[in-house]
């Protein structure tokens, strides 16, 4: 309906992301009703997430041309930019900054690098850097799931953890089956993303090529490429970092650095 | 006092050990010696920093100044897992793992490779009265029961100390008297020197031959039970 009356494409894209606003400020309001005291969060999230999209994809018209190495260091701003993110939520697990950089770049980074050197992902940038950013996305959702999932089980768990090392036990054998645990919970999202692919949701990349009239077909294909992908890098993701991370959460002397909280 | 004719070597000596959290100090400068054989009370009001003695002992804490000695040696030399063997503690909880009761036991053992053996998993669990109990599951136990479990699964290391950190406080009357007869049967069946926190008069009177009072993260008291524990009411 908008495009009867707006002929730019970019002032036509400008309106449309208006309405969406104001539907997302409706909801505000709503929540300011209920006393949801997710306001704030809300509106920097909407501010942010307009303005950083939309200078991305201005950034991306001027790069698009540019030449295929400069994907390189925009991957590792997301990576390092992810490691962030993640530990903004996670303050009590001493290094968790360098441990969830280590296993988001492990994962994503090797997971694109095999993708593009295979031919999976396009060798240009208009693909490298959208997949890519899946990749990197998806690795650090499941990082910070799983280690807000170790650090409550182990605070939860502390008694149980500390009789283990009183006994003598070592503390990767302790930390176990929380560790476990964790990593279940991490993956569990990603396994029923696969499990409802196509009947509940139509995931973006396929989206994508549909509406820029690619054969559905093939769309579907690579669609699984592109999912099949994220899980392979949550998986090395959340291994590589559950593996850094049961060692932090000790002291040297195998004391469990985690505070017990009463539940 | 007899003691001091058949005094044996020190076995555990504390020295100037102090612990402190974000600044707070929860003990300062605490020193004894203790002999091998010897059984010992933590005695103190709740608050006074026995916990933090015992877990400091265990080295489930770090001490922040000070340390400990264990037959001469410097127990911040000996690897943790080793030290944790010879200085076994029972919390006052029992945080037993999920599984049966002979999983329980195993544990210690299992975790250097040893394999317990089934006469002397049916020793263990006869010396603290649970025969029978091996295939029980543990979340199907009463509170002294699994308290006992805690206590037979300790013992199984073979530890040369027992720290007993309450192990009576989260149980009623009538298990309170049972798992105090098996920690007496224990300690008179074995050569195992013993520190036991209680802040039960009558309890530390029944186990213990001497008293190490502690105050406000300092131990302000040392000597034996009757004399302490005088002193102790008539202020
Ligand atoms: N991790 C900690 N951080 C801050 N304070 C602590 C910590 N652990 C213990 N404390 C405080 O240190 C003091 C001594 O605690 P501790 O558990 O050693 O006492 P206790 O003598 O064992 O008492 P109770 O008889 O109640 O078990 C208490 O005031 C307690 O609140
Ligand atoms: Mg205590």
């Amino acid at each position: 309906m908008l495009s009867r009356w707006i002929d730019n494409q970019i002032l036509l894209g400008a309106a449309q992301a208006g309405v969406t606003m104001a539907a997302a400020l409706l909801v505000v309001a709503v929540t300011m009703r209920l006393k949801l005291g997710l306001k704030k969060d809300i509106l920097v999230g909407l501010g942010r997430g307009l303005v950083q999209i939309v200078a991305v994809g201005f950034l991306l018209t001027l790069i698009f041309s540019a030449d295929l190495w400069i994907s390189i260091p925009i991957i590792l701003v997301m990576i390092v930019t992810a490691g962030f993110i993640t530990v903004q939520r996670i303050k009590s697990i001493p290094n968790a900054l360098w441990i969830s950089l280590a296993g988001i770049s492990a994962g994503a980074g090797l997971v694109i690098l095999v993708m593009t050197i295979l031919g999976e992902i396009k060798q240009d940038l208009t693909s490298i850097i959208p997949i890519g950013s899946m990749m990197v996305y998806g690795a650090m959702n499941a990082n910070a799931l799983m280690l807000e999932r170790f650090h409550s089980e182990l605070a939860s768990h502390a008694g149980q953890v500390e009789a283990g090392l009183a006994l003598g036990a070592p503390p990767e054998q302790v930390v176990a089956p929380y560790a476990r645990r964790a990593v279940t919970a991490a993956m569990i999202p990603r396994i029923n993303g696969l499990q409802s692919l196509g009947i509940v949701w139509i995931p973006g990349a396929m989206s994508g090529m549909l509406l820029s009239g690619e054969n559905p077909a093939y769309a579907g294909f690579y669609q699984f490429v592109v999912s099949g992908s994220i899980f392979v890098t949550v998986g090395i993701t959340v291994l590589i970092s559950i593996v850094l991370v049961r060692k932090q959460v000790f002291s040297k002397a195998e004391q469990l650095l985690i505070r017990a909280e009463e539940n | 006092m007899e003691r001091d004719e058949i005094k044996s070597p020190v076995f555990l000596r504390a020295e100037g050990l102090g612990y402190q959290v974000d600044g707070q100090v929860l003990l300062s400068d605490i020193n004894f010696e203790i002999s091998a054989g010897e059984r010992i009370a933590i005695f103190g009001p709740s608050g006074a920093g026995k916990s933090t003695l015992i877990r400091l002992l265990n080295r489930l804490d770090e001490p922040v100044s000070g340390t400990a000695y264990l037959d001469g040696q410097d127990y911040r030399e000996i690897p943790s897992r080793v030290l944790r063997r010879r200085l076994g503690m029972v919390m006052q909880q029992p945080n037993l793992f999920p599984g049966s009761v002979a999983e329980n036991i195993r544990f210690g053992p299992t975790t250097q490779g040893e394999n317990l053996d089934d006469a002397r998993l049916k020793a263990l669990l006869s010396g603290v009265d649970l025969a029978g109990f091996a295939d029980r599951d543990v979340a199907k136990l009463s509170g002294g029961e699994a308290q006992r479990v805690n206590l037979a699964r300790t013992l199984a290391n073979k530890p040369e100390v027992l720290l007993l950190d309450e192990p009576t406080s989260s149980l009623d009357q009538a298990a309170r008297r049972d798992v105090e007869e098996t920690i007496l049967s224990v300690l008179d069946s074995g050569e195992v020197t013993c520190i036991l926190v209680s802040h039960d008069r009558a309890q530390v009177l029944r186990l213990a031959d001497r008293v190490l009072m502690l105050e406000g993260g300092k131990l302000i008291a040392d000597g034996p039970v009757e004399e302490v524990l005088d002193a102790q009411s008539m202020d």
